[in-house]
């Protein structure tokens, strides 16, 4: 936690030292100026992305075939023709469509929610000048650091007690905003919003709603599509909470899973990978369009933190 | 100020919302409320923004973890009052041996699963930094597994781990090397989770290294080579300490992740997950208190394993403090 802070004060005076223009050219100029690959890096990166993409492959290998055929040496590793009646299987047992719909609701109330009050709260840190400013962003990260293991407790307690159990209202609230999505807005706003955009609107007259609207949205977009994704993938992959307050029969995909791999469900090994395969689906999609943006905020985030 | 000017060509009737102080001195004309609307507008927003970090922070964050300090003084079980017990589930917890071995196997899966990692990580970055054709793929390609879920994942390494057909004996087969136990004996089993949290996670720290390394000046280089570094020496002296912070920074979260390691056990586990297999060989800290919580009815005990949990996070806190200070003492030197 402290470190979070010095690595941030490391960075920033290197960064607000330069001009920023310059620094961005410096830092193109730097990549550019960089050593070709020799031979055994290729071969060393080849390596690192086969054994990231294999088991994805072999996923969809797996989920093709049958059950005697994965159960037995050799492994096949050739997609085979039985994707069909797996997925039929699956959705005969498990209620993956009740889990699938959940799913994107759950983290698209927590992707909207939480970029919406992540803007705000970073823009206000980045550049508004208010008293205990410093404290409340020290605050934010150190609750980075809490696990949920220290809150589920109690929230359990009370979601029984408000009868909000196995309601998807109970994984929704304690997740609309996220710590890390705070830092990542005032890290993009404090270098990407000029101070005299607002004070020009500020002498125009605008009130802080129409600062907000007008000028500290328009600039901000970017790094909320970046930042909606990262937490979409997060809260689609929730797993320690929604276990706790979600319940089999309205489960989120994970949840779905954890069921499934507990043996709640008669269904071979075949159509369990292929439970696991619908689940993953729908991410790896999105990865596969927007990955190179996905790329992007992941490195952005984190040079300055 | 600009804005008091705004305000008296502004002809907009003055609605009835400012304080009562303003409305006595409505004589003194609109200028007067407006200007202070307006500092109050500048004062207050601020706070209005980060407000609902606060206040969802305080609800779903502080209020339980206090609560939870408080029930872990408490014999609490599912639907029943508290009743006051005292410091007990914590001597109950000293006095366990599942408490010690979930323990030591929360802090050997978090060795584990964290230094090979990271390791792993930093050469990546240092791969992925070279000029390189096909760049956007390879840095996709690492990511990739960062968009499965935990319960997926598990459930796939399950079957390439399988003791009996799982493709890694028959590899090891193939290479000679016996057959492997990966369910039942610990180390086998504790080796295959941390294999499926390495996977998951070391291309994403990866791309944190890279973006840090990206940022290091050039002219570092430039100096380094002319004193006759070799690439290797480069890398030594000059990527690492320049990205000291970033590694910090990725020891600290990965270490809080090891801490709280729940969904590979458990998953992987399948129908005994929650004792972390039979023998509680992989029964990390966060499995034993939900065994605790969820399957024995203790929520009293289980909120005691929890607070155990943040104890442990505020020493390692405390350590990676001292750390940084003598490193700034023997940098400052």
């Amino acid at each position: 936690m402290a470190q979070l802070t010095q690595a941030a004060k490391t960075a920033g005076p290197r960064h607000s030292s330069a001009a920023p223009a310059r620094r961005r050219r410096v830092k193109a100029g730097g990549a550019g100026k960089q050593q070709h690959a020799g031979p055994i890096a290729y071969i060393l990166l080849i390596i690192a992305a086969a054994i990231s993409l294999f088991p994805l492959y072999w996923t969809v290998v797996a989920a093709s075939h049958t059950d005697t055929d994965i159960t037995q040496p050799p492994t096949p590793l050739l997609p085979g023709s039985h994707l069909v009646e797996n997925i039929k299987v699956v959705w005969d047992e498990v209620d993956m469509t009740t889990a699938l719909i959940n799913s994107t609701v759950v983290a698209g109330c927590v992707a909207i929610s939480t970029v919406l009050f992540a803007t705000l709260a970073g823009f206000a840190f980045a550049k508004l000048r208010f008293r205990g400013r410093n404290a409340l962003l020290m605050i934010v990260v150190a609750t980075m650091t809490i696990p949920p293991q220290l809150s589920v407790i109690p929230l359990y307690q009370i979601i029984t007690k408000v009868g909000w159990f196995g309601h998807l209202q109970a994984v929704i609230l304690p997740s609309l905003v996220a710590a890390f999505g705070v830092f990542f807005m005032r890290q993009f706003l404090s270098e990407a919003l000029p101070i005299e955009l607002i004070e020009a609107a500020r002498v125009d007259g605008a009130h802080s709603l129409r600062i907000l609207w007008h000028v500290v949205f328009p600039i901000a977009r970017p790094a909320m599509a970046v930042l909606g994704m990262l937490v979409f993938v997060q809260a689609w992959n929730d797993f320690f909470w929604p276990l706790i307050a979600l319940n089999q029969q309205n489960p989120t995909v994970q949840v779905a899973l954890a069921g499934v791999g507990a043996g709640n469900h008669t269904i071979d090994h075949a159509a369990v990978v292929t439970a696991a395969l619908v689940a993953t689906l729908p991410l790896l999609l999105v990865f596969a369009f927007l990955g190179k943006h996905i790329v992007g905020g992941i490195t952005a985030g984190a040079v300055k933190s | 100020m600009a804005t008091s000017v705004r305000a008296t060509s502004d002809g907009s009737p003055p609605s009835s919302r400012p304080a009562p102080s303003t409305s006595d001195q409505r004589g003194s004309r609109p200028p007067g409320w407006r200007t202070r609307l307006y500092r109050f507008d500048t004062k207050a927003s601020p706070y209005a923004y980060v407000a609902p970090f606060f206040i969802l922070f305080a609800a779903f964050g502080l209020f339980p973890l206090i609560y939870t300090g408080w029930l872990s003084l408490h014999q609490v079980e599912l639907g029943s009052h508290a009743k006051w017990v005292g410091f007990d589930n914590y001597t109950g917890l000293w006095d366990n041996e599942f408490f010690w071995k979930a323990l030591r196997n929360t802090f050997t899966l978090g060795v584990l699963s964290t230094v090979p990692q990271l390791l792993m990580a930093l050469g990546l970055a240092h791969l992925l930094n070279y000029k390189l054709r096909g760049r956007g793929f390879f840095r996709v390609a690492v990511l990739a597994p960062y968009a499965t879920s935990v319960a997926a994942a598990t459930l796939v390494f399950i079957q390439m781990f399988n003791p009996d057909y799982g493709m890694i004996n028959q590899l090891f087969g193939h290479l000679g090397f016996g057959h492997v136990d990966w369910e039942s004996s610990k180390w086998p089993a504790q080796i295959a989770i941390s294999t499926i949290v390495t996977w998951r996670w070391t291309g994403y720290n990866a791309l944190i290294y890279l973006a840090a390394m990206q940022a290091v000046p050039a002219d570092l280089y430039e100096a380094a080579a002319l004193d006759g570094a070799s690439r290797w020496r480069q890398f030594v002296n000059v990527t690492i300490p320049s990205i000291r912070p970033t590694i910090l920074f990725t020891i600290i979260v990965s270490t809080i992740g090891a801490t709280q390691l729940f969904g590979e056990p458990l998953m992987f586990g399948g129908g005994v997950g929650v004792t972390g297999g039979t023998d509680h060989q992989y029964q990390t800290l966060s499995l034993y208190m939900y065994d605790k919580g969820w399957n024995v009815g203790e929520l009293g005990q289980a909120s005691a394993v929890a607070w155990v949990m943040l104890l442990i996070l505020l020493l390692i806190g405390a350590v990676n403090l001292l750390i940084a200070r003598s490193n700034r003492r023997k940098l400052g030197a």
